[in-house]
């Protein structure tokens, strides 16, 4: 495909730019497409599971297709301390999925993060760019409201 | 700005941003205009002076008067109140103190009084993406000072003359760092700024990548000088977006400033920086990780030595250090050795920043002289434990760190002694805890999290804490044997001393000392099968008080399994077959009834 290979060259065409190169194509279309991963180790002439490795080794890489929205509720140990793990188990609870999951509907995509660097608003959770600090179960459930 | 301007300055810090501070920032300018006050009063673009949980947040100057939880709508109010009549707006005021008394300025908040700035010198003064605004406040004159007047090793010798050790955890002293990086064999030789901040719960690199970039490049250029090194990677962690924006900004200015580039200050010195964004592993803070993920791979560390000032980056000397730690250079190269070295403790120079957070009245980043108590910190500047609740531990370091009890909390930061209380001073995280936290649900937490974190490499670390983190959830579901705790103590050394990484050798920490200093705690959930926090969903029941309910029904509609029954000011009854523990019942509760037993 032509937007990857334009990607691939941003960034010399190096096996080392291999990390760059999947944040960028994630970026674009949310996750990392089997296509997409075939065509990167194509274009930089190297076994596909080498891709594999490196996007299943990094957190920030996703192979599976997203939600509308992602919630990310953090479970750092400010927020742990306060309450986030307690904010988890409700949304889990409500959305009928795990960590990890998409909702049936494909509204959201529930994950954890491990501090967002907000720890004085905890327990925190954002919502696609949005912060939402200072939660709780009511709250948290409320907010959810505004996204569609 | 002209000198003579009034200034506002409206915090761009994440925190503050993520709270709407950047349509405040525009309202603020609106307002000025609209009462034509533009040639009087400057709105700026403030960094982030730490009281982040009081956000967002505008300090005017001179004066310092600080306004603090603004809306919007509080805007055109206090424009016409403080801009056109002259009267600061007392609702809109802070109030961080534990005294709940009104206080004028910024200087004489406790939160303020105990601090001493140096890293953060330029906290709220100046906007991050106007490299001008740095330089006014004396920015790149240290860098120029580096390269007209000092030696390489002049700059060294002034490092160590300063005493300053790294700040991103194990407090190396940067110098003898610096010099064997200086004397390795091999061209061309790279610094690296580690940006990776991973301990969950920490935020003092975010913040001054966002909100002082600038002191990070200069600090590097001057580091790169003493190396001998050309060209620098700073490496940011995945979730801080706008610490990349900034960092960027900062970079191209620099370059159009000609203090990143070719020939700096025509000494022909070279020095160029690239950032690099991480892709979201803690492990990858580690050093040797780091490097392998610049070079595109996956992040696992690797045994040292070679240690990266011989074999580096692509197999190169390189230097990596803290971004905390490369911010102190400039004030050391700029004030000088000698008066950096007076500050802190015999063997800890300088200040540290501290993420001062969970269960203190005021959290928000702290930065300190060293040798200062814990208790300074917790009850002087954090103004101690919200809800009259007590105090129970602080943990410090992260997941490498470890519990420090009440009586303990007359020791002083610094490298030595936290480490011999079995914490470490780790990169700045400063956890509170108070009576409702369970310290084996805190322990469970941190394996929790290594487990998920460790790259597998080595089996100490993949195998072991895995076996750690289902002894200690058999404890908390109150399966746990009395010799589980001895267990878990032999199982701690082997991981400890087996690992190949910083990672796995720190892991047992958090479950050694909360063993050492909480073990009671261990022992009821094993002996009694009692959870004294209320914190172990299985050890738990929710029950309400009937002295106190009042039957409004809050907590009925509150309830997620319908759990909750009675009639309308009538005692309500929690049914224990259909309760799952959650807990939101006891957080809509007005009248504190609903206990757990
Ligand atoms: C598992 C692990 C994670 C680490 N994470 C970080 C980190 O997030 N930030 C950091 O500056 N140092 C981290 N370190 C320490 C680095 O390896 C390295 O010692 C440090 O960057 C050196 O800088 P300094 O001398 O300025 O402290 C980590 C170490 C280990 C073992
Ligand atoms: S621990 Fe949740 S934001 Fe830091």
């Amino acid at each position: 495909m032509k937007w990857i290979r334009k990607i691939v060259e941003k960034y010399g065409k190096k096996e080392s730019g291999l990390i760059p190169i999947l944040q960028d194509v994630q970026k674009i279309k949310g996750y990392l497409p089997e296509e997409g991963i075939s065509d990167i180790a194509a274009e930089l002439k190297i076994p596909i599971a080498r891709v594999y490795s490196l996007a299943t080794f990094y957190k920030a890489f996703r192979l599976i297709p997203r939600g509308r929205h992602s919630i990310h509720v953090c479970l750092g140990t400010a927020c742990h301390v306060r309450g986030g793990a307690k904010i988890m188990d409700r949304l889990e609870q409500d959305l009928g999925v795990r960590s990890g999951e998409t909702t049936q509907d494909g509204r959201f995509t529930v994950e954890s993060v491990r501090c967002v660097g907000c720890c004085g608003l905890a327990p925190v959770v954002v919502i696609d760019d949005d912060f939402h600090g200072k939660l709780n179960q009511k709250k948290v459930i409320q907010v959810l409201k505004k996204y569609e | 700005m002209k000198k003579d301007h009034i200034q506002v300055w409206v915090c761009s810090g994440s925190t503050c941003v993520s709270k709407g501070s950047l349509t405040i920032r525009a309202v603020f300018e609106q307002e000025i205009r609209k009462h034509k006050l533009s040639d009087r009063v400057a709105v700026l673009a403030g960094r982030c002076s730490g009281t982040c949980n009081r956000g967002p947040i505008a300090v005017i100057e001179p004066g310092h008067i600080i306004y603090q939880q603004l809306t919007p709508e509080d805007i055109p109010f206090l424009v016409k109140e403080h801009f056109l009549k002259g009267k600061p707006v007392q609702r809109l005021r802070t109030d961080v103190s534990e005294t709940k008394t009104m206080i004028p300025t910024l200087m004489e908040i406790d939160f303020f009084k105990h601090q001493q700035l140096v890293v953060l010198r330029n906290r709220g003064r100046i906007d991050p993406d106007k490299i001008d605004e740095y330089i006014a406040l004396d920015g790149y004159a240290a860098l120029a000072k580096a390269l007209t007047s000092l030696s390489p090793e002049g700059i060294i010798s002034e490092i160590e003359k300063a005493g300053l050790r790294g700040r991103g955890g194990a407090g190396f002293p940067t110098a003898t760092k610096w010099m064997l990086c200086r004397q390795a064999d091999g061209n061309p030789k790279y610094v690296i700024c580690n940006g990776d901040e991973g301990d969950p719960g920490a935020y003092m690199d975010r913040s001054i990548l966002e909100s002082d970039p600038h002191a990070v490049l200069e600090g590097m250029a001057i580091g790169a000088r003493a190396i001998g090194a050309q060209r620098g990677y700073i490496y940011v962690r995945d979730e801080y977006p706008l610490a990349v924006e900034r960092v960027k900004t900062a970079i191209q200015q620099a370059r159009h400033y000609g203090l990143l580039g070719e020939n700096i200050f025509q000494t022909g010195f070279d020095f160029d920086v690239e950032i690099i964004r991480g892709g979201g592993a803690f492990v990858c803070g580690e050093e040797t990780a780091l490097m392998a993920s610049i070079e595109g791979k996956a992040g696992r560390p690797r045994s040292r030595p070679p240690f990266p000032a011989e074999k580096g980056l692509w197999e190169k000397p390189t230097n990596i250090n803290n971004v905390e730690t490369w911010a102190n250079v400039p004030a050391i190269i700029s004030r000088g050795a000698k008066w950096y070295a007076s500050l802190g403790t015999e063997k800890s120079k300088g200040t540290k920043i501290f993420s001062l957070v969970g269960k203190i009245n005021n959290s928000g980043l702290v930065e300190v002289p060293m040798g200062i108590t814990l208790r300074e910190i917790i009850f002087g500047v954090g103004g101690g434990i919200p809800n009259g609740k007590r105090f129970k531990a602080v943990q410090t370091g992260g997941p490498s760190g470890g519990c420090i009890p009440e009586s303990m909390l007359d020791l002083t930061v610094d490298y030595e002694a936290l480490t011999q209380a079995g914490a470490i001073m780790g990169s700045g995280g400063l956890i509170v805890m108070d009576e409702d936290t369970c310290m084996v649900d805190v322990a469970l937490y941190f394996v929790s999290f290594l487990v998920e974190e460790s790259c597998g490499k080595c089996t100490p670390c993949r195998v072991g804490l895995q076996r750690m983190k289902e002894m200690l959830i058999k404890i908390t579901e109150g399966e746990g044997e009395e010799a589980d705790i001895e267990r878990l103590e032999k199982l701690a050394r082997v991981i400890g001393s087996g690992s190949l990484c910083g990672l796995g050798q720190t892991a047992p920490n958090p479950v050694l000392t909360t063993l050492k200093y909480f073990r009671n705690e261990y022992e009821a959930h094993i002996k009694q099968k009692r959870c004294p926090a209320g914190v172990c969903k299985k050890l738990i029941v929710y029950t309400i008080d009937p002295q106190k309910c009042t039957g409004c029904g809050v907590c009925v509609k509150s309830c997620p399994v319908d759990a909750i029954s009675g009639e309308k000011k009538q005692v309500h009854v929690i049914d224990q077959q259909l309760c799952t523990r959650c807990g939101s019942c006891q957080e809509v509760c007005s009248f504190d009834a609903v206990v757990i037993q």
